[in-house]
Parts: C-alpha cells; structure tokens; sequence
C-alpha cells in the first residue's frame, strides 16, 4: 500500500512540499539575512584567519599557518607571550565576572521566587531594564560612581583597604564592578527560571529520608537546576569574553583584551586575517558553548 | 513558594539590584548639578539639558540614531514575523527545523565584537563591486537587522506556540479561507507578540555600541558612538544629561512593554 502524497495540514487537504515551498518563501527574507551577513561570513572568518596580510592591508590569498602561530606568540622575532597573556587575561576576566555574577544571581533568583506571581513579573522586569539601558553610558556612570570624591572611595579608604592616595577607579576593582553590573541580568534570567520550575516534593523527599540540609541543597535542588546553571553560565561567559568597552573605560586602557586586539586588526593594523584568526577563538567558545548546552539540555527548553 | 527568604539571601539581592541601578541614578543626579567639574554637589540646574538642544553635533547623532532604529525595527519586525511564521507552521523534516533553530540562536549566542567582524568583512568584499557597500547608514541598517531578527523570532515563535493548532481548523470549518483564517484568527493574537519583539528590537538598536563601531562611517554617528567618543575627549556635562534622556527613552519604551503585556494578558483571563 502506497501512502498519498495527500495530508491534512490547518484543516486543509494539501501536499508536504507544497506547505514547505510555502514555509520556503515565507522564511526567504529572514534567512537569506542571515546566511549572508552572518552565518556565511562567520564561516568565511574561518578561511579568512588562513591567509595573510599582504602589503597595504591587501589580503594575501595564499593559505598559510602563519596566523596560528602568530596566535601563539611565534614570530620572525622569536617568540613572545604578549598574544597569549592577552588571551588568558581575556579568559580570565570573563572566567571571575562570571563566578561573581552566578554568586549574586543564584540567590536573587531565589529570592525573586519567593515572592508572590505578580510580585515576581514585576521584580524580574526591574532587574532586566537597565540591560536595556546603553552599554557605554552605564559604564560611564561607574567611572562617576568610583571617582574620587565619592561615598565607595571614603568608606574603602575609611575601613582600611585603600590607601590615602589610591583610587578605585581607574583599576581591576572597578572593571569587575563594571563587568558584574552589566551582565548580571543575563545570568540571572536563566536561573530564576529554573527556580520557578523546581519541584519542591523532591526537596521534601530527600528531608524525608534523612538528608542533611547539605545534600538535600545538592540533590534536591542543585540537580533540578543544571540547566539553568549552564544557560546562566554560556550567557554570561560568552559576551564577557568579548566585551572590551568596560574594561577599556573603567580599566584606563591599561589592560590589552582579545577585543582590543581585534579592533586594532580591524582598524588601525588593517591585518583582517590575524583579526579572524583571534576571531575564531571567540567562535570556538560559543559554538563548544552552545553544543554543550544543547547536550546537556537534551532538547528540553532552556531559556 | 512563598517560603521566606534568609537574610544573606536578601542582603545579596539588595547588592545585586544596587549594582544595577547605581549608575543609573548617578548619571541622572549629575545631569542636574550646576557644578561643571561634576564631582561635588553645586546646586539644581536644567542648564545642561538646554545646551544639549542647541548643539548640532548632538542633534545630528539622535537623527541619526532614530531614523537607524526606525528602520531596523521596521524590517527586522517583518522578515522576523515572517520567518517564524514560516518555521512554526511549516511541516519542516527535522534536519531543516534543527538548522533554522541553530541558525536563529547563532546571533544570540555571538559575542558582539565576532558579529561585527563578520560584517565588517562581508561589507569590505561587496564593496569591491557595490560602492553602496561604504561604511554609513545602509551598512549600520543592514548590521542592526542582523542582530535584531533572532529576537523579533524568538518572540514572536513563543507567542505562535501558545496559540491552539485546532484554532486554525475551526476557522476553516467555518469556511474560512487559509489566508483569512490566518489575517482573521491568528493574526490578531499574535500582534501582541509581533509588537513585544519590535520593542525589543528597537531597544536593542538603541543600546548598540560595538557593532555600530565597526560599520558606521564618518557622517552616520549615533547617539552612544557621539557618547563615547566624547569619553575619550574629555567630559562635558551635556553628556550627563544626553544620557538621562536616551536612558529615560529607554525605561519609557520598556515600561510600555510591560503595561502592554501586562493589559494583554488580564484581557485574556477573563
């Protein structure tokens, strides 16, 4: 027996490709947006990071290592540890915001939680607004709020921890504020909903079989929020590890990040290549995130 | 869960929300200081706000801001309605839905500064055969439409699945047509979410500092290129109070989102 080519789709009698060629056109303009200004020119990076600078920033379309290696601090000056420092101190900035915002997330959304249904809608929305706020200029209000003159400088200096002639801002102090402060409603949206999501007679299960408060945490609570941890710790990561502005504004343009170091190819160094070969990097680190994300979540929804 | 919080618990979520919301309010009580120096209390003034509006650079910036995301929302809300349309509704196999859904999640997941690589390099490649392709006010439309669409079909997506399948089959029981069904039914309960990710998107066009960076050119300056730039200059207080109006602009646009919402779904319950 044959099966007709005939289904019933929203009530009518039709062919699958005939609802897919309708889908097709449907999503063209979206996807055509897409795959030309981003997905093809992502993977295109890809093969860009393999070439070289040519003279006058011209690339030079002979496929080559020399990038990678450059990456890993080799040139014709012998080698040097400036790229990799700069990648590690990269790394490890957006490694400590990250700590720093689940620390504060993890117990905001709990206490978010505990709050009656229309309190909690209300409460949410007033923890993501300032997201929407710009970048730049809450950032700039922090160079403000750390200066001099005003109440964090005294009491540091009151209670000891700040020298009479030291300042916290410009210094690591104040870029981790910075970095905390903007990304602290990303971590916290995923983990609030994991929050609301929990199911409290797993908690009463383990109390009744004798758990310490400890284990009950771990196993009653902990493991019903994997992923909700993992979501919260991918969208605080990821855009940390990129994010130069923060720490150029409130940093004093000290520190090099691998932001930096990518607006300079792209600007004044005009070396596109070297720029997609550091690129890559961050591409590494969202695509491993998000293909871990999506084995642990298992096609549940995450977000 | 109405189970009473701890007091550690309380205390880090008031530091939390301190974080968030201290820069906010200094800018805006700096905004309004006649001290010129800024970093002492020297009185109420609104003088900076009224040089604000005689100065053409800034003038210049919030046209060119407002047209930007004006026109990016517009576009993106109906390229983004469309495509989710067209993924929701489609009998897709699952490798297709499987990329469509990669591919929208792409840009969310995307540090900024790779997506503004990645434009910045397809734009150089059809400049050497489109001179429309000029780092200016189409590159920063087209760069803004990019990162805006996920958001418009995440939105309008979760909206579409809350919507019942047998919707759609009553109303063609009822002789409606396939399109009428969908301009008649859906199409109405949908608005809300089509109007909740164009919010969304035109807040995000606002906010854009680093992908705006690497397209624009010289005569298309927004509104937090302007502010930055002026950083790196040297302070004005203009700049306090320039802020507190993008970010009062801001507020304004996300609380009408909520109240809206918010409306939508009392409406729903009754």
């Amino acid at each position: 027996m044959t099966k007709s080519k005939y289904e019933v789709f929203e009530g009518k009698l039709t062919t699958r490709a005939h609802m897919q060629r309708t889908g097709s056109l449907l999503s063209a303009p979206g996807m055509l947006t897409l795959l030309v200004f981003l997905l093809l020119p992502i993977a295109g990076l890809v093969v860009l990071a393999f070439m070289q600078r040519g003279a006058y920033g011209v690339i030079d379309w002979t496929p080559s290592l020399e990038n990678a290696k450059r990456l890993l601090g080799f040139s014709s000056f012998g080698w040097s540890s400036d790229n990799l420092l700069i990648i590690g101190r990269s790394l490890l900035l957006a490694t400590v915001t990250t700590l720093l915002c689940i620390a504060i997330a993890f117990p905001m959304a709990f206490w978010i939680a505990s709050h009656k249904p229309s309190t909690r809608a209300l409460l949410l929305a007033f923890v993501m607004v300032p997201s929407c706020t710009n970048l730049v200029i809450r950032t700039y209000a922090w160079m403000l709020v750390l200066g001099a003159q005003m109440p964090p400088t005294w009491i540091a200096r009151a209670i000891g921890i700040l020298g009479e002639t030291e300042t916290l801002y410009p210094g690591q102090f104040a870029v981790y504020v910075g970095m905390v402060s903007s990304m602290l409603p990303f971590s916290i949206l995923p983990l609030y909903t994991s929050v609301e999501r929990l199911d409290w007679r797993i908690v009463e299960a383990t109390k009744d079989l004798y758990a310490s408060p400890l284990r009950s945490f771990r196993h009653g609570i902990l493991s019903q929020m994997t992923i909700g941890i993992v979501s919260s710790i991918i969208l605080t990561f990821v855009p940390s590890l990129g994010m130069y502005v923060v720490s150029d504004l409130l940093g004093g343009s000290k520190y090099m990040l691998i932001g930096n170091l990518i607006q300079q190819q792209f600007g004044a160094a005009s070396d596109w290549p070297f720029g997609a070969m550091l690129g890559i990097v961050l591409i590494l680190a969202s695509v491993l995130s998000l293909a871990l994300l999506q084995k642990i979540s298992k096609g549940k929804s995450y977000v | 869960m109405y189970k009473k919080s701890s007091p550690l618990v309380i205390i880090i979520s008031y530091i939390g929300i301190a974080l968030l919301y201290i820069p906010l309010l200094f800018i805006a009580l700096f905004s309004v200081n006649a001290n010129r120096h800024g970093q002492t209390w020297g009185g109420f003034t609104f003088d900076w706000y009224v040089k604000l509006f005689s100065n053409d650079l800034v003038q210049q910036a919030t046209l060119n801001s407002i047209i930007l995301a004006v026109t990016s929302t517009i576009i993106a809300t109906v390229f983004g309605t469309l495509l989710a349309i067209g993924i929701h509704r489609t009998p897709w196999n699952k490798k297709i839905r499987s990329f469509f859904d990669y591919s929208i999640n792409i840009p969310v997941v995307t540090p900024d500064i790779l997506m503004a690589i990645a434009l910045v390099t397809v734009f150089g490649l059809f400049r050497t055969f489109l001179p429309c392709f000029e780092p200016g006010m189409l590159t920063l439309i087209i760069s803004h439409v990019v990162f805006q669409l996920s958001f418009v079909v995440l939105v309008v997506l979760g909206r579409l699945s809350s919507i019942p399948k047998d919707q759609i089959e009553a109303a063609r029981d009822l002789y409606a047509t396939t399109s009428g069904a969908w301009f008649r039914v859906i199409f109405p309960q949908l608005l809300t979410g089509i109007i909740a990710g164009a919010l969304l998107a035109f807040t995000l066009s606002l906010d854009d500092f680093i992908i705006s960076f690497f397209v624009s050119g010289p005569t298309s300056q927004t509104l937090p290129l302007y502010i930055y730039g002026s950083l790196k200059r040297g302070i004005s207080p203009e700049i306090h109070a320039l802020s507190t109006l993008v970010i009062t602009l801001t507020l304004g646009i996300m609380l009408l989102t909520l109240f809206y919402n918010q409306k939508k779904s009392k409406g729903r319950n009754k």
